[in-house]
């Protein structure tokens, strides 16, 4: 390039088709093949649609908003609006059509690229309320060649359109390349906001090129990496992997065939860096539990026994520590009999790193996969950070932290134990809101994460909760609810649990039962119960979640921040919370306040002498009908771990 | 719906048809257009299968003419019919359980291929060109029906939605002229019904093929049909337009039943 630097999409776009033109730059599975576009065949698509772009009066400074599963026409449409000197504003595709119609109001977008005719329908519908919305374009023409409106245009033929345009208007194209500059605003990308309306998070290119640089160079990314490109585009961390990453390293992004076969895809494709959230490890790893169940006894016994064998060596395997002989021997042929083709079933068989974000996995999801000799790292980001914050170095590995900072990334810790960061991903600001930037975004440019935590001795830095509910309790002490509730939570015979202490002498929990798994559980001990209120009550339940809230108190006091916060009493709820009842929001959060008020008189039994209270409680059922269930539930005293002194 | 049609592409004149002493149809005529959907409809034995049967050439009426695309029909048996371009679903899911979603619908291909058997057991020279064509053919109606998630699953384990799909796509998969459904949406819930509905309008509407139905759910019959033919024991009862049919006191009559008098 003329001015040299490579500091925009755009730019690195260029370059790539120069230095691997003929490279695979993008696939997608369509019509049951991989195809595969090049790097130089991708950059005459972004070039023409960027001219496309323009002949329907797209101008430098406009915003389009895209919306549809992974394609790679869409992310050619967010290069290709960079090129033409617009900012993309990517959007979940499977909201309804009065959530988009907010962001596509508030992000003032004249332009929307959709994938099909669902999305058209859903804009057609707001249309009438969006008055800056001026054209939209649809990638897939199926159904739509009825809709005979003068606004709306097929992706085929902005891109002929932009062709002759390009060929018309020599120059054109190359000048529009060299006006950008890193400073300029490369993105807009809304945040889902649990809490009032989304905003929208203005990233530069800079922030986006140094921050996937930096990444890309702690983690050794190359050229040859595969990345499957399957979560939501409008997820800042599926714009930075399977975006920016790709510009900067110049690695294959593949797009599956659609959201139903990402499994079969994730097999077929072999990615070599791979991201998910908990939930997705989660659900492989019940998947391949069920399977093993229907297997043939002899290798359902293989199986275990290699587990087994994993469990208890691989992690060491993987970190490079010391194994005895044989026990590397036996892990060398459990490989070939169960860890090759249980990874290779999966599509795990070439990752060189995995990485899970978005909230707290369970420490035996986690261990499972790296026993199997799988580089899964925990990572703590955020769209403002333009993703990295921190992450976990190879053989420093902890199910318990997120890791060290990325390079260039500062944190400090606020006396009220909320995370700070300054980083080069620092977003520039939410669009149209100064006022909500200056409360997140200090003037010398360190960022509120609104998340608690603190280093451990390590240096790993360690998230426990969000800072506004982490409270004290009467002797000081932190007290972090949803780091002690998850951590029942990861027992699968623990749905759910509520922990109060803010203003207490101790921490005391309220427990619901797994109902299937204690069920369960209950059987094969020929324990026999009629309902969820009944084996909640039994004593062998009891004891059961006894060890549980034990072994998590054992956990506590290893750690000097918490061991303060040990729980000393707990109950077994003797119903379930439910979204129904009001206990839990839809995506099943437990609703803290409501539960203060419902049970007032059960948390006060927690904090007195008794050992048994009798409530009773209206309950809606799953008809709608709704009564009121009778129950005596027993209160336990748990005992304390000692902190461990080091010697 | 004001939409237009083609030429009369298939014509049913005066056909009688019985089983021994069961006279299953009598003198029933009607036609069909090009693009049209058509619909027929009538209570259980009323000889809306049997009509479908006559239509592709199964059954052979003893009384009356059929007309396809202008020829004048003798005796004919179903696989030329589905030469001509018929194809069919039937009421009873007929897929092969064992076979995957993607086999099953290379069998709709069978009629097309020309390579002969030994060709295609080797899977060498023309047989495995011939072969990449027909995938790429079943590959578009597997997109088409959206149904890519489930390409190497065998049918048996799919649910029975689904396999009524496949069933779709099978018979696409001949490339029709003229489609015949039996009860495409026989048990299915709403949500099914009305993607079954969509698929049904979709074919008609992006391949431009002809569609003879039988559907029971008379919400369905008028939302997708542009024609409606009703049988009652065996005979033509009104012929028309759905809002023309829903009006017509005979089909009321036959429907809801009426007082003598």
């Amino acid at each position: 390039m003329a001015n040299g630097a490579l500091d925009t999409f755009p730019k690195l776009l260029i370059e790539n088709a120069k230095v691997r033109g003929a490279r695979p730059a993008i696939r997608e599975k369509d019509y049951g093949i991989w195809q595969t576009w090049t790097w130089s065949q991708a950059e005459r698509e972004i070039r023409a649609l960027a001219c496309g772009l323009k002949t329907i009066g797209f101008e430098r400074g406009d915003h389009l908003a895209i919306i549809g599963e992974n394609r790679p026409q869409l992310y050619w449409a967010m290069v290709a609006t960079q090129m033409a000197g617009g900012i993309p504003v990517p959007m979940y595709q499977d909201a309804v059509a009065e959530e988009m119609q907010y962001i596509l109001e508030h992000a003032d977008a004249s332009v929307a690229l959709v994938e099909d005719q669902e999305q058209v329908d859903k804009l057609l519908e707001i249309k009438d309320r969006c008055p800056k919305l001026q054209q939209i374009i649809y990638k897939d023409p199926r159904g739509l060649d009825d809709y005979d409106l003068p606004y709306l245009h097929s992706l085929d033929d902005i891109l002929a359109k932009g062709r002759a345009y390009d060929s018309a208007h020599v120059g054109f194209v190359d000048t529009a390349i060299t006006e950008g500059k890193g400073s300029d605003l490369a993105i807009m990308l809304y945040t889902s906001g649990t809490t009032g309306k989304p905003k929208g998070v203005m990233l530069s290119f800079d922030n986006l090129i140094i921050s996937a640089r930096n990444g890309a160079l702690d983690d050794k990314l190359s050229e040859n990496e595969e990345v499957l490109a399957y979560l939501p585009m409008a997820w800042v961390g599926d714009n930075l992997f399977s975006l920016c990453q790709s510009y900067v390293v110049g690695f294959c992004v593949n797009c599956p065939e659609s959201s139903e076969t990402v499994l079969t895809d994730l097999r077929e494709i072999g990615p070599t860096y791979f991201f998910a959230p908990p939930r997705i490890f989660e659900n492989i790893l019940t998947t391949v539990m069920i399977r093993m169940e229907d297997a043939a006894p002899f290798k359902r016994k293989m199986f275990h026994y290699f587990m087994d064998l994993a469990k208890r060596v691989g992690i060491r395997i993987l970190d490079k520590k010391p194994v005895n002989f044989s026990d590397r021997l036996l892990y060398g042929l459990g490989n070939i009999l169960v860890y090759g083709p249980l990874k290779n079933i999966l599509g795990f068989s070439r990752v060189r790193l995995a990485y899970t974000a978005g909230e707290a996995i369970g420490p035996d999801i986690f261990d499972f996969y790296r026993s199997l000799g799988m580089n899964i790292k925990q990572l703590y980001g955020s769209t403002e950070a333009s993703v990295l914050i921190t992450a976990q170095p190879d053989g420093e590995v902890k199910a318990d932290t997120v890791g060290k900072p990325y390079t260039g990334v500062e944190i400090r810790i606020e006396d009220s134990g909320e995370v700070m960061f300054k980083s080069p991903g620092v977003f520039v600001g939410y669009y149209k809101s100064e006022e909500a930037t200056a409360e997140t975004k200090t003037s010398d440019g360190w960022v509120h994460t609104g998340d608690a935590g603190f280093f451990d001795p390590d240096g790993h830095l360690k998230i426990i909760d969000r800072a506004k509910d982490v409270g004290k309790l009467t002797d000081g002490s932190m007290f972090a609810p949803k780091y002690i509730e998850n951590k029942l939570k990861f027992f699968p015979y623990i749905k759910e649990a509520v922990a109060f202490g803010s203003d207490r002498d101790h921490v005391s929990i309220f427990v619901n039962i797994d109902l299937e798994a204690v069920g369960n559980w209950a059987e094969r001990r020929n324990i026999a119960y009629s309902g969820y209120t009944d084996l909640a009550g039994q004593v062998a339940v009891y004891d059961l979640i006894q060890g549980c809230v034990e072994k998590v108190n054992t956990d506590l006091a290893a750690d000097e921040h918490l061991s303060g916060s040990q729980i000393r009493r707990y109950l077994i709820l003797h119903k379930e919370l439910d979204a129904d009842d009001g206990e839990l929001t839809r995506t099943r959060k437990v609703r803290r306040g409501f539960i203060n008020e419902k049970y007032g008189d059960l948390i006060e039994a927690l904090y007195s002498d008794m050992t048994q209270i009798t409530v009773e409680a209206d309950v809606t059922f799953e008809d709608g009908r709704s009564g009121t269930i009778k129950a005596d539930v027993v209160i336990r005293d748990a005992a304390i771990g000692q902190m461990k002194v080091a010697i | 719906m004001a939409r237009t049609f083609g030429e009369v592409l298939l014509n049913v004149d005066n056909i009688s048809l019985s089983f021994g002493g069961v006279q299953a149809l009598k003198d029933v005529s009607f036609s069909v257009r090009e693009g049209q959907v058509l619909a027929i409809i009538g209570p259980n034995g009323a000889g809306k299968s049997s009509m479908l049967n006559v239509i592709n050439g199964f059954y052979h009426p003893q009384h009356g003419t059929i007309t396809y695309q202008g020829q004048t029909r003798s005796r004919m048996k179903p696989h030329q019919a589905a030469r001509q371009g018929i194809a069919r679903t039937f009421q009873n899911i007929a897929l092969f359980r064992g076979m995957s979603t993607l086999d099953n619908i290379m069998t709709g291909r069978n009629t097309k291929m020309h390579v002969n058997l030994l060709w295609q057991a080797l899977h060498v020279g023309p047989a495995r060109k011939e072969e990449l064509e027909h995938r790429e053919v079943v590959e578009r109606i597997i997109d088409f029906l959206e149904i890519e998630h489930i390409r190497k699953t065998p049918v048996g384990r799919l649910p029975y939605g689904l396999q009524k799909r496949v069933e779709l796509g099978r018979a696409l998969a001949a490339e029709p002229t003229l489609l015949l459904l039996d009860e495409p949406m026989a048990g299915m819930n709403v949500e099914e019904k009305e993607d079954m509905s969509r698929f049904i309008l979709d074919v008609n509407d992006e391949f431009g093929t002809t569609i003879v139905l039988i559907e029971h759910d008379m919400g369905v019959v008028m939302d997708i049909s542009d024609h409606v033919v009703v049988l009652n024991y065996g005979r033509k009862l009104a012929d028309g337009s759905p809002e023309e049919v829903r009006s017509n006191q005979d089909v009321i009559g036959a429907y809801l039943g009426v007082a003598d008098g």
